[in-house]
């Protein structure tokens, strides 16, 4: 019996059918399948948990108070804050990247510098966590150099004007530090995307240097500066190590928040804690929309 | 023309100084440890501490298997999508940029409540903690580590590689081993060394997971409990950061600098 399997198969085996590549179902599945099964359990599984969590009372049956329980003044301001710090660091560092972006590109800089500020872009849009903290404790805390600096020479004694590092302005000249070297880093191939031809038709038809910036290239790059200010908001929006390592808990970030209820149960009810981590993955979620439909449009310039 | 550059000249000179004088402050400030006097005392008492050398290498070893299971997972898995599922690729993208979307805090959050618990239980072995913060660490890197690789595929002919090889005879190991992977090498170094960059000092995860054992939680305890140590220490995490972008910039001279970010932490 064992015999005759065996030589079926190897008949089978032998078949022209077979040795030639055949595209099974199956076999078409089996090269993505360690992919799918890797991504089910540490992304689908961990999120799929946090949200069903989220609508579970503590007796497990369903239900919506969770996120309602949301709407409270402490909560809502720490979504507040934490959209506020992402904001006003995705614009500043947004147009200070875009400024440098354009002068390493468009403005005429020694060809060096491009490489040079791009490598450095690369460090410091990596360099943010716990060490950033530190540096910008050593910088603007209250005997940082500049702070000194500036008391010393110039008789300004920021800490007197208000100024805190472990504050809302504080975080967000920290956060700007990796912020605008990462929209260097997102910026730069739209603006190499930029074609002569288009400059010089411009000038043919008799635009000046101005009407070329406003009524071109403007048009053309916005949805790239806009994306590219999404993609840093999300990233200050998630932000925890830096926050944590600079204020500790002083400051009430969304993040913060959450890392708290990792800790313990702070909120005294588990669900909210769910409801406040799925709160920041819809915000994300709304962001990135955003997003893809900028991309979209910026694409369609810098199709080749 | 000489208006256009003064203002290029000014921007990069802001920027400049916005990323050298943290720099600066903190190496000065490192440097002060006693009073009066510059010297390297705070860094030596870094490198005399056996906890930084314990941390940095278990940090060392955790962003190696990182690197190793990402790139196993996502180099035949672009393979393929490339060679026989082109409908997918939405999807793999999709999935693989998703922990842009997942705050690693939230993601972190998922991962302990849901493995700490029946039927997995990994909190309550190192062992099973080891695989939690290296699998979040994949998942953490795969928008890049997915990027790179794919744009490394995009640049050679895959199809024709493989039906060379099969026609002489390579079964898929080889063609995988031996033929795809060389062919991508730079694509694969530079996604490892961003690899590097971003998980030796992570702490958002490491903290939650690990604790103390790794590098990143290691540095905050330095900050916490010693003054001087905290800038030395930060000078010494910049330059690692650095070497590492300088690797990847050795591999990629030649093309756009894509991808060199890993988001926020």
């Amino acid at each position: 019996m064992l015999n005759n399997d065996k030589s079926t198969n190897t008949t089978t085996n032998g078949d022209a059918r077979n040795v030639r590549p055949h595209h099974s179902f199956f076999s078409d599945w089996i090269g993505v399948a360690p992919f799918f099964i890797f991504t089910l359990f540490f992304i689908v599984l961990p999120s799929v948990g946090l949200v069903s969590r989220a609508f579970q009372d503590n007796a497990g049956n369903f239900t919506l108070q969770n996120f309602a329980n949301l709407f409270t003044r402490e909560i809502l301001s720490s979504y507040w804050i934490s959209i506020r710090i992402s904001f006003t660091t995705a614009v500043a560092g947004g147009l200070l990247g875009f400024l440098m972006a354009y002068a390493i590109t468009v403005g005429k800089l020694p060809a060096g510098g491009r490489s040079v500020i791009l490598t450095f872009s690369g460090v410091a849009s990596n360099f943010a966590g716990v060490p950033l903290a530190f540096a910008f404790v050593a910088t603007m805390g209250r005997t940082g150099m500049i702070t000194v600096l500036l008391k010393n020479v110039f008789h300004i004694n920021i800490y007197n004007m208000g100024f805190n590092l472990y504050s809302f302005l504080g975080l967000s000249l920290t956060y700007t530090f990796f912020q605008f070297p990462l929209m260097i880093l997102v910026i730069t191939p739209a603006l190499d995307g930029l074609k002569t031809d288009w400059r010089e038709a411009a000038e043919n038809l008799g635009a000046s240097q101005g009407t070329y910036l406003r009524k071109v290239m403007l048009p053309i790059l916005t949805p790239s500066i806009l994306g590219g200010m999404i993609l840093l908001f999300g990233n200050s929006f998630g932000a925890y190590a830096t926050a944590y390592s600079l204020t500790g808990g002083f400051l009430n970030l969304i993040t913060i928040m959450v890392g708290a209820q990792i800790k313990g149960d702070v909120l005294y009810n588990p669900g909210l804690g769910y409801a406040l981590a799925v709160g920041m993955v819809i915000v994300m979620l709304i962001m990135m929309i955003f997003y893809y439909l900028l991309r979209q449009r910026s694409e369609r310039w810098l199709r080749k | 023309m000489k208006r256009g550059s003064f203002w290029s000249w000014l921007w990069v000179a802001i920027g400049g100084l916005y990323f050298f004088l943290p720099l600066l402050s903190t190496f000065d400030f490192s440097l002060r440890a006693k009073k009066g006097i510059l010297t390297f005392v705070a860094y030596e008492n870094i490198f005399k501490d056996p906890q930084f050398w314990s941390t940095i290498r278990f940090s060392l070893v955790i962003a190696l298997f990182t690197v190793f299971f990402s790139i196993l997972l996502v180099v035949p898995t672009v393979y393929w999508i490339r060679l026989r599922l082109p409908q997918l690729r939405m999807l793999v993208e999709f999935i693989s940029m998703l922990s842009y979307v997942i705050p690693a805090i939230v993601l972190v959050f998922g991962l302990i409540r849901v493995f700490s618990g029946s039927p997995f239980y990994l909190t309550n072995s190192y062992f099973g903690t080891y695989v939690l913060l290296v699998a979040a660490y994949v998942v953490l890197t795969l928008p890049f580590s997915f990027r790179a690789i794919d744009t490394g595929m995009s640049a050679i002919d895959v199809r024709s590689l493989t039906e060379a090889a099969q026609s002489l005879g390579a079964g898929w190991g080889t063609i995988l081993f031996r033929v795809i992977f060389p062919n991508l090498k730079v694509a694969i170094l530079s996604s490892v060394f961003l690899t590097l960059a971003t998980v030796i000092g992570e702490y958002t995860m490491a903290s939650f997971i690990i604790g103390l054992k790794s590098f990143g939680p290691y540095m905050s305890l330095v900050g916490q409990n010693k003054t001087y140590e905290s800038s030395s220490i930060t000078i010494i995490s910049f330059l690692m950061t650095w070497a590492l972008m300088m690797v990847i910039q050795l591999f990629n001279r030649t093309k756009a600098n894509n991808g060199t970010h890993s988001g926020g932490r």
